[in-house]
């Protein structure tokens, strides 16, 4: 097969967009934009990179400051939310083996989601609108320095992404409780408490033989009770939008209203308590749930000490709703309890919730052995340790005398952040598309395990490499969010942006791979409407 | 008195010496789990490293309350009287210090009182190599304030630690506290 028929084509021509049912074609979507807006991501942030090393004269540092606040919120929502729940969309119906209640919904979730983020971006691009992602009180309603109409759109956008991503929580927990047409009524309540990890905490107390059965497996209540966090900080987020559009309401009308009027600390309190169910919440539940899912697939075995997994997950859930007092370690305002008992001590028990999902996924896997190091597998055992390298240099910076000096610092971002995204979820992510990838595409043969190859080896030694040298600039004093212009961390700086150039690299060589695996026409194909109408998840045999 | 460098000192050990080792755990176990041999797992192993971990959890902030002096003297920081106190004020990116230079003696307990006017600043000290002394947050509408025991003498810059917009980038104090003997 020629190169050019390859890269129209895919491999062997082995891919046809004509085959696949509507969830597929959906799902598809969800991933492939996913990745794009992630490419959006990484050259923001290669760009990022280098202007820590030495300032680029076409970047202004407003641009600079438009991007910093755009790259957050791109990667998790445009990338993060669009690959996680196009995922989901299609693993919940999969494993209860009953169609998705809406495709017509996840249809809407994916345009608001894919059109709101552009709409953010773009505003935060042009505009040079640039609160960052935290949003600060009064900062995102300073138009002193932020145009107040740039700042409008970028609200609108974000506002947009949590109407789609409430029709993601709509739809995922209509799917787990509805009855499909001809079916045998379903149980709503017993598949909810089930689902919520209700019975499989009960079960931890229960003598064996009076243990409830589960009504849904663990992925599936991973993804329930993650999808609880999603829709608690889509509210939060919602509510803190509207409160700034008020504002922004107000100023473009010729009010100046009162900035005083909200409490700056009480603001930062319930942003950060909707803003770390993401980061603190359901990040932990679905990274957790999909290794299980993967643990379990990969091995074709039954999970290790499942009630635990199960019980882990529930106090997760819980855990993520009273952690978010770390992120306000150094507001001196901050009651004290809050600090130690928020911030110090139900923080440590993410080391434990994660720490149990860690060691019960090796186990699992390990009671496989002799396993092949296929795709997943190894992508997998990368996502594990970017999760053992993160989740304790996070622990260390939620202590009450460590955080004094690593608050805001290069430590935050690097070890703990971008090892925790890059490593941990994108890499446990990878792992869900490499092995998803056939059954999504009914059959389509991967174009080179050489890109692969260097797909893995790069991602993980640039995000490692670039988190470490990071870190090391933040025990030396370097702040986060700011800029120095004189050199003052320069060999740090070159050895990270040397780091993120591996993780461009990575990126390359994995979308090149994608392209000639589907090809161009088949890549097409899936945003043209389905050949197929049928409610079947993939094509009957 | 523990000096903060010394502290972070100690950090970068622990972690590295963590990292390298939970790196090679995952190199041996990614190469073991596709060979032959023994595959199960004792609960008693799992129940082991549950416990491991709940004592870890609990042991790092009791480790760190008896080791970290400022951690202690600023959960009880209302009830200890200051040998000298600066109010700092802070409005449009920009530090309205109390004077051109602070001055303060070894081993005195300070007092820094920083209120803002407008935006959410930050207040770091830091040394001349760039190195972090401690920094807090400046919210506007509340009181922000740190008590610091300085146990060697030096001259640090102040600089804010938060973002406040692009304007707020370059908010620096060069030199403006000195601690003497």
């Amino acid at each position: 097969m020629s190169y050019i028929n390859t890269l129209m084509n895919g491999e062997q021509g082995l891919f046809k967009h004509t085959s696949l049912t509507p969830l597929q074609k959906i799902t598809l979507r969800f991933v492939v934009v996913g990745l794009l807006y992630y490419g959006l991501v990484v050259i923001e942030g290669m760009i990022m990179r280098m202007y820590a090393v030495s300032p680029i004269e076409a970047v202004t540092t407003n641009q600079y400051f438009a991007i910093l606040t755009a790259h957050p919120l791109v990667g998790i929502f445009g990338s993060t939310y669009l690959i996680v729940f196009g995922a989901f969309l299609f693993l919940v119906p999969f494993l209860m083996n009953k169609p998705l209640w809406s495709i017509k919904m996840a249809n809407w979730t994916f345009w608001c989601i894919a059109i709101g983020t552009f709409i953010f971006w773009a505003a935060g691009f042009i505009s040079h609108y640039a609160p960052l992602y935290t949003l600060y009180w009064p900062l995102p309603a300073d138009f002193t320095q932020f145009s107040v109409v740039g700042g409008t759109f970028f609200i609108l956008g974000i506002a947009i992404v949590m109407v789609g991503t409430a029709l993601f929580v709509i739809n995922i927990f209509k799917t787990i409780l509805y009855t499909p047409n001809g079916w045998k009524k379903q149980p709503a309540s017993a598949l909810l408490g089930s689902a919520l990890g209700y019975s499989g905490f009960k079960n931890l107390f229960s003598k064996k033989k009076n243990r409830q059965e589960h009504l849904v497996s663990l992925p599936v209540a991973a993804i329930a009770r993650g999808t609880v966090d999603v829709a608690l900080n889509a509210a939060i987020i919602l509510f803190t939008g509207v409160l700034i559009l008020v504002y922004m309401v107000g100023a473009l009308l010729g009010f100046d209203l009162k900035e005083t009027a909200v409490d700056a600390l009480l603001y930062k309190n319930w942003f950060w308590w909707g803003l770390d169910l993401i980061a603190d919440g359901l990040v932990l539940i679905f990274v957790a749930g999909t290794w299980y899912l993967l643990a379990t697939l990969i091995t074709g075995k039954k999970l290790f000490m499942e009630n635990w997994a199960r019980a882990a997950l529930l106090i997760e859930l819980i855990v993520s709703w009273t952690v978010w007092s770390h992120h306000l370690m150094s507001d001196q305002a901050q009651p004290g309890w809050l600090k130690v008992v928020s911030g110090e001590m139900v923080t440590a028990f993410e080391l434990i919730t994660q720490g149990l999902a860690f060691f019960i996924t090796l186990a699992t896997l390990w009671s496989a052995r002799p396993l092949k190091m296929s795709n997943p597998l190894k992508f997998l055992l990368g996502g594990l340790l970017g999760f053992a390298l993160a989740v304790p240099a996070g622990i260390m910076q939620a202590d009450l005398g460590l955080n004094r000096i690593l608050h805001n610092t290069q430590w935050i971002i690097g070890p703990h952040v971008h090892v925790a995204i890059l490593i941990g979820l994108s890499m446990t992510l990878y792992s869900a598309i490499y092995f998803l990838l056939p059954i999504l595409t009914n059959g389509a043969k991967l174009y080179s395990q050489k890109l692969t190859n260097i797909h893995f080896w790069a991602h993980l030694i640039g995000g490692i490499g670039m988190g470490a040298f990071m870190g090391m600039a933040g025990l030396h004093g370097m702040l986060r969010r700011t800029l120095y212009i004189n050199g003052e961390f320069m060999p740090y700086m070159v050895l990270a942006a040397i780091s993120g150039a591996l993780l461009l690299i990575a990126f390359l060589a994995f979308l090149y791979n994608v392209i000639m695996t589907v090809g161009i026409n088949g890549l097409l194909g899936i945003f043209k409407a389905p050949a197929i109408k049928t409610e079947d998840l993939i094509p009957k045999a | 008195m523990v000096d903060s460098n010394t502290v972070l000192f100690g950090q970068t050990l622990i972690y590295t010496f963590y990292a390298l080792a939970i790196i090679l755990l995952m190199a041996w176990f990614g190469y073991r789990v596709t060979t032959h041999g023994p595959s199960k797992v004792k609960p008693a192993f799992f129940y082991t490293f549950v416990g491991f971990l709940i004592l870890l959890g609990v042991s790092i902030h009791m480790v760190t309350l008896h080791t970290i002096p400022w951690k202690p003297m600023d959960m009880e920081r209302a009830d200890i009287k200051a040998d000298k106190v600066f109010d700092i004020s802070v409005q449009n990116h920009k530090f309205q210090l109390p004077a051109e230079k602070m001055m303060i003696k070894t081993n005195d307990k300070v007092l820094f009182n920083v209120t803002s006017g407008d935006l959410t600043y930050g207040f770091g000290l830091f040394r001349n190599d760039n190195t972090m002394v401690f920094q807090m947050q400046v919210l506007p509408g509340h009181n922000n304030d740190i008590l610091w025991q300085f146990d060697r003498p030096g001259v640090y810059s102040i600089r804010s630690t938060e973002y406040s917009g692009p304007d707020g980038v370059f908010m620096v104090e060069k030199d403006v506290v000195e601690v003497t003997d």
